[in-house]
């Protein structure tokens, strides 16, 4: 009888230690798991972690466009890496709308980001994917895109003219 | 060969291969499983192609923003075999997206989805577009100045998602704008995170293909019943079931085989595609257009009216996936036979036929302004009036050309002006270029009156 109550209680112990050790092994594996996981989810999710920085970029002078004329200026994007290369270079249609005023378009067509193209005789930014038309002042002519091209800040400095990086616009719904 | 045997036969005891694959490789399939069955492996012998290849491209490819164009021109022109290494990448690609599609076909119009192979269905929709997002992924890893506007254009696309779409599009392009990372990203899902889960896919859906066994050949008036199917399919099989090899796998294999020769001999003959110009982004003079697999979806983002596109752009591909997921399960069983489900045939030549117009319309992209349109010559303007051949002149110098045809210059997007005459007055031609259309910009604020008198002064003679 004593015997027998004994070994019901060793047998209690030994399942109790079982289910300790079942729940101490999942435990520790789901730790393990989310330790190694934390890193790795960092990687994954490293462009929506960094911040998003400006810079204004010199792209002309001053003397480099005349009142309504528009040129392609290329610059380099604010936070280039240093195994980019020639990747981090973007560009943007500047147009000189008078003595002090200038306006930057991104190049990037509204309706699936292709490169659009100004069409000097014409007077008409062209997209060459889906056929989307812009008028000189970014507003749509024709065509599938949904708005007007993005514009970029422009300021004058120290005559030179400097763009403000942005990122490429998405058109959202 | 004795010693080869004896060593065999150690190996076999101590890892049990025999024993592990004799099952897989004799079960029993139905008899009459014949031509119609081999597009499934056949799309598995592409994809072990795809790995073979890849594998070695990966050894001579650079995946960084900055040296991957060099090392593809190096892969293309210099590197022992790298073009035909290059041309075989490609056209198994192409040809897998093919078999997948035609493996897909089979089992619908064949209704092989039916009980109890819904899992296979569920599985096989999911590889069906975990191979378009390789082909695509594939295609972005051609780091050249289409690759850069492709990865945009992709960008654009995930940024119509309600809510998440900034968020998604800058994971996708690695940043805020193309740069170091994005090639980075975009290596690692076409090498091992789409990979991992098409591999985890791929064992899942052929186990399920043992478990389940190969579908019959559908006949008219045999139904499944899920009552009493997994019993009669057991029956079956023990009745006149055949072993799978090599009753029923050499045309798999023979197929398979074919499959791959055709690869590699297109790829001889016509080799990879040529690079574009060098990945920066700042160069704009580009027309970045997908592979032909895409160019549907191309099409159809030109041409669908502008303002459902962006609803359009999300729940089309959404709408897509929960479809075909949910077709075993609104259809799980009753007929099979293609004779008793007539619409089931015709909404797949419906399918194939709108897919196949929109590639045959993508190729031609009559909607792209022709840039490379000419000016139109003496012979093309048919008077000797000053004024008419400043008309023509000015067509091409303000870009009327690049939309509208004549005669045998000019792009296709607007109407052909050929005989423009005889069907509007000069009243009606004014309105048209002063005020524009739907597809034409509004001419009235860029051109001068006397150049608008010029331009109908042209078109007149076009009768």
């Amino acid at each position: 009888m004593t015997e027998n109550r004994i070994d019901k209680n060793e047998q209690g112990t030994t399942e109790n230690r079982r289910r300790f050790f079942i729940k101490l092994s999942l435990g520790l594996s789901a730790l393990s798991a989310l330790v190694a996981g934390i890193p790795v989810i960092s990687a994954l999710l490293a462009p929506l972690l960094k911040k998003a920085p400006e810079a204004w970029r010199k792209v002309a002078d001053l003397d480099d466009l005349a009142v309504g004329a528009v040129k392609l200026v290329t610059f380099e994007n604010a936070d280039p890496e240093a195994w980019a290369g020639m990747t981090a270079r973007s560009a943007a249609w500047l147009r000189r709308d008078s003595e002090s005023a200038f306006t930057a378009f991104s190049v990037n067509c509204t309706h699936l980001g292709c490169p659009v193209r100004w069409e000097e005789s014409a007077q008409l930014f062209m997209c060459p994917c889906h056929g989307g038309v812009y008028y000189k002042d970014g507003t749509v002519a024709s065509g599938p895109p949904p708005k007007a091209l993005v514009q970029y800040p422009v300021r004058i400095n120290k005559q030179q003219i400097e763009i403000q990086t942005a990122p490429v616009p998405i058109t959202t719904l | 060969m004795k010693t080869i045997k004896k060593m065999w036969a150690w190996i076999d005891d101590r890892s049990g291969i025999t024993d592990m694959l004799n099952p897989l490789i004799k079960h029993l399939v139905p008899p009459g499983s014949k031509w119609s069955y081999v597009f499934g492996s056949a799309t598995l012998f592409c994809l072990v192609l795809q790995v073979i290849t890849g594998v070695a491209l990966s050894l001579l490819y650079q995946p960084s923003s900055s040296d991957a164009y060099q090392s593809l021109q190096f892969i293309t022109h210099k590197a022992k075999f790298g073009n035909l290494l290059r041309g075989i990448h490609y056209f198994g690609a192409s040809a897998m997206i093919i078999m997948v599609g035609i493996h897909m076909i089979r089992v619908y119009i064949t209704a092989a989805y039916k009980y109890p192979r819904e899992m296979g269905w569920i599985s096989g929709v999911l590889l069906l577009f975990l191979t378009i997002a390789m082909g695509f992924t594939g295609q972005l890893l051609r780091w050249d100045a289409n690759g850069v506007w492709s990865s945009v254009v992709a960008a654009e696309q995930l940024g119509r998602i309600p809510v998440i779409g900034k968020l998604a599009a800058r994971l996708l392009m690695g940043g805020n704008t193309i740069g170091g990372h994005t090639l980075s990203r975009f290596y690692s899902y076409h090498v091992f995170i789409i990979p991992a889960i098409l591999f985890l896919f791929v064992a899942f859906h052929l186990m399920l293909v043992i478990r389940n066994g190969i579908s019959e050949p559908p006949k008219m008036g045999r139904p499944v019943d899920p009552k009493t199917y997994r019993q009669w399919y057991k029956d079956m099989l023990a009745k006149v079931g055949v072993p799978f090899w090599p009753y029923a796998a050499w045309r798999d294999i023979l197929f398979g085989a074919a499959t791959i020769i055709a690869v590699i001999s297109l790829a001889i003959i016509y080799g990879p595609p040529e690079l574009t110009q060098p990945p920066n982004p700042a160069y704009i003079y580009t027309n970045p257009k997908p592979d032909w697999y895409m160019l549907a979806i191309f099409s159809l983002f030109a041409l669908m009216p502008p303002k459902i596109e962006s609803v359009v752009i999300f729940m089309g591909p959404v709408l897509t996936v929960l479809i075909l997921l949910s077709l075993p399960f609104i259809s799980h069983k009753g007929e099979r036979s293609a004779l008793r489900r007539p619409w089931a045939v015709f909404g797949s030549i419906c399918v194939v036929v709108f897919v196949f117009s929109l590639f045959l319309l993508g190729e031609q992209s009559t909607w792209s302004p022709q840039f490379t349109a000419k000016p139109l010559t003496r012979a093309d303007i048919h008077s000797t009036d000053t004024l008419v051949i400043q008309g023509a002149a000015l067509l091409y110098q303000r870009g009327c050309l690049y939309c509208h045809h004549i005669d045998n210059t000019g792009g296709l997007k607007g109407p052909d002006l050929t005989d423009i005459a005889r069907r509007l007055s000069d009243e009606e031609l004014r309105v048209r270029i002063v005020n524009g259309g739907t597809n034409m910009p509004a001419y009235g604020g860029i051109l001068k009156k006397d150049e608008l008198i010029a331009i109908i002064a042209f078109l007149k003679t076009r009768k």
